[in-house]
């Protein structure tokens, strides 16, 4: 390892911690913790939401897709950007007017029931784990591979930072390292894609001309297909990329982190921008490692193709540039499992915890220490998974977490706020039958069951052939909340109107202005 | 909003609101532009695996080489950024509308 490497990743882990410690005396309430107070401005929060957003599997997975499989690749991007229509349309304004921290906060603003804040909290923590492990799986490899260390090792640093962020700064702090990371991000992969432009004379018409012979697939390389040839399967994995971020519980949580709603709109905006940006980016990345990487080194080097972006840095801009983008990448992990750990602690520590057990009888001082352990909870057991999980090839695990979002959270989000009859039995059958579905395809599907040994858990024939559970889980969850409504006779309407007024008109957000 | 609450949170009819005529207008128009548009966008994302798995359409070559698979998406992308400032611009002028709902239930006697 390089003196350049060892001073950027000095460098970062510095700043973020000087960070932590500035942001820890500002946090003492509950609402520091988990909100930042909701004092983040517009651009702060569309920063933060773009360092949630663009995981390590954005920017070294859909540059790695690319340069493998051209066009298959950037289905990823495509998926992720419109995404973010779903939450500005759908859920984004009215979760904002009726929760607090969490989305059970949100769905209990109607039904005041433990069961649903129950169920609500399960989900969101079987997604935070689900996504955890895959991002430390992810990042124990990565690291191991740029620093040469164990992956124990690299796991443990991973953990110990994302636990201090939150620990101490709580959402004040890991808001300020998304902030970091979004900038150092967007920096990196602009001087990437302008050093890629710069050799094809920065004219995309000539990219694609010399594209089309780059690789050893030829003009296919340009066009869908060359990865994605079910068109079932194709269809079920779109659906789960633009219904499943709307349902992702740390995407969620950053709504709450400002005052009012025109400042979430703002950092919407700000957020959509710089996203979609970089996502456009992705190509430049993807056919800058196809073009001058080529697809043997990059599989070598990792055979998902995770590691396409470093070494196209390392082609164009030699060490400096290849120590800077390795240093980003690993601040990228750091702040999404920053983000997921509050996210899972916040479903721990506030809905379980403090909602359900403590029925909502505690004082501030009990409530951040309950988040404080939450977090080490939700820190603690998501190391120990993902140094079990090794060997095991996690990539389904996002697509799950993905699809129990898109089954089990978007489904109740929809009902509670747009549908009169809907009722008590109906949140918890909608998030049941989303949740138990996404997992139970998952286990019968080709992620788990591989006639090639080695290929997925275990040997043996799938029992149905979707990669991602989406197309079947989703209306799933959204049928088993409709005859769970219907079953039961339960209805209360003037909370449905209380609801609607709310949500509609946020009249009910000035009483717990910060 | 009453001074002389001693809890912070503030009694508010809901009822009455949701019985305003104005309110009712609101969610109506709010409603049907979100959905209608959700729908459309949904259609425009969702065509694209459509026409990539069973159609050649998209893999036409439109410019040099290359071809409308990348239009397409380019004006996902394009769509996503126009939705996102029409969104913004519609729910501002729909907060105007709240704000003068919620004056007319402060002042039409809703509390008294």
């Amino acid at each position: 390892m390089s003196f350049t490497a060892i001073f950027f990743f000095v460098a970062i882990v510095g700043l973020t911690l000087v960070v932590t410690w500035w942001a820890s005396k500002r946090t003492s309430s509950a609402s520091d913790f988990y909100t930042a107070g909701g004092g983040l401005t517009g651009w702060q929060n569309g920063l933060a939401i773009a360092g949630d957003y663009l995981s390590a599997a954005s920017f070294l997975g859909i540059a790695g897709a690319v340069a493998l499989f051209g066009f298959d690749g950037f289905f990823f991007s495509v998926g992720y950007l419109v995404a973010y229509l779903v939450v500005l349309y759908i859920v984004a304004e009215p979760l904002r007017n009726l929760g607090k921290f969490t989305l059970a906060d949100m769905i209990t603003a109607r039904f005041n029931n433990a069961k649903v804040r129950g169920t609500a909290a399960l989900s969101t923590i079987t997604i935070v784990l689900f996504y955890m492990i895959a991002q430390l799986v992810g990042a124990g490899a990565l690291i191991q591979l740029l620093l040469g260390i164990d992956y124990w090792i690299a796991v443990l640093i991973v953990g110990v930072m994302m636990t201090t962020y939150v620990l101490f700064g709580g959402m004040t702090a890991t808001s300020w390292v998304q902030i970091i990371k979004a900038c150092l991000l967007m920096l990196g992969t602009v001087i990437i894609s302008f050093l890629v432009l710069l050799k094809f004379d920065f004219s995309i018409a000539t990219m694609f001309r010399e594209m089309a012979t780059a690789t050893d697939n030829g003009a296919a390389y340009l066009n869908p297909g060359l990865r994605y040839t079910n068109g079932i399967d194709t269809i079920s994995m779109l659906i789960a990329l633009v219904v499943g971020t709307a349902g992702l519980p740390h995407i969620l949580m950053r709504f709450f982190t400002v005052k009012d709603a025109q400042t979430a709109r703002s950092s919407v905006i700000w957020a959509t921008w710089i996203v979609g940006l970089f996502y456009i980016l992705t190509i430049f990345l993807g056919f800058g490692a196809a073009a001058f990487v080529g697809k043997e080194d990059i599989i070598a080097a990792n055979p998902a193709g995770n590691m396409a972006a470093p070494l196209l840095a390392d082609a164009l801009g030699g060490d400096i540039l290849f120590s800077f983008v390795c240093a980003v990448a690993f601040a990228t992990i750091l702040a999404v499992v920053a983000g997921l750990v509050l996210s899972g602690a916040s479903a721990l520590s506030h809905d379980i915890y403090g909602q359900i057990i403590k029925k909502g009888k505690i004082s501030e001082k009990e409530q951040v220490l309950a988040a404080r352990i939450g977090s080490i909870t939700i820190a603690v057991i998501s190391i120990l998974l993902a140094l079990g999980a090794q060997t095991l090839n996690v990539a389904f695990l996002v697509s799950l977490a993905f699809c129990i979002a898109g089954s089990a959270n978007l489904p109740v989000i929809i009902y509670t706020i747009y549908w009169k009859r809907f009722n008590t039995a109906g949140a918890v059958t909608a998030m049941l039958t989303g949740l138990i579905s996404a997992l139970a395809i998952v286990a019968v599907s080709p992620n788990v069951w591989n006639p090639v040994e080695g290929a997925a858990i275990f040997v043996g024939e799938p029992l149905i052939m979707l990669t991602n559970p989406a197309l079947i889980s989703v209306p799933l969850g959204f049928l088993g909340g409709f005859i769970g409504t219907l079953l039961s006779k339960e209805s209360d309407e003037a909370k449905y109107r209380e609801v609607d007024v709310k949500a509609n008109t946020g009249i009910s957000v000035q009483d717990v202005s910060h | 909003m009453a001074n002389n609450q001693t809890k912070k949170e503030v009694v508010i009819d809901y009822e009455a609101i949701a019985k305003q005529e104005s309110f009712k207008a609101l969610v109506r128009k709010k409603n049907s532009f979100l959905w209608s548009m959700t729908v459309i966008f949904l259609a425009a994302y969702m065509m694209l695996p459509i026409l990539t798995s069973y159609t050649e359409i998209l893999h036409q070559k439109a410019f040099g080489e290359i071809t409308w698979v990348w239009i397409y998406s380019a004006g996902l992308f394009l769509m996503t950024w126009g939705l996102c400032h029409l969104y913004v611009a519609k729910a501002n002028s729909y907060d105007k509308e709240a704000k003068a709902i919620i004056a007319e239930y402060e002042n039409g006697g809703g509390r008294r």
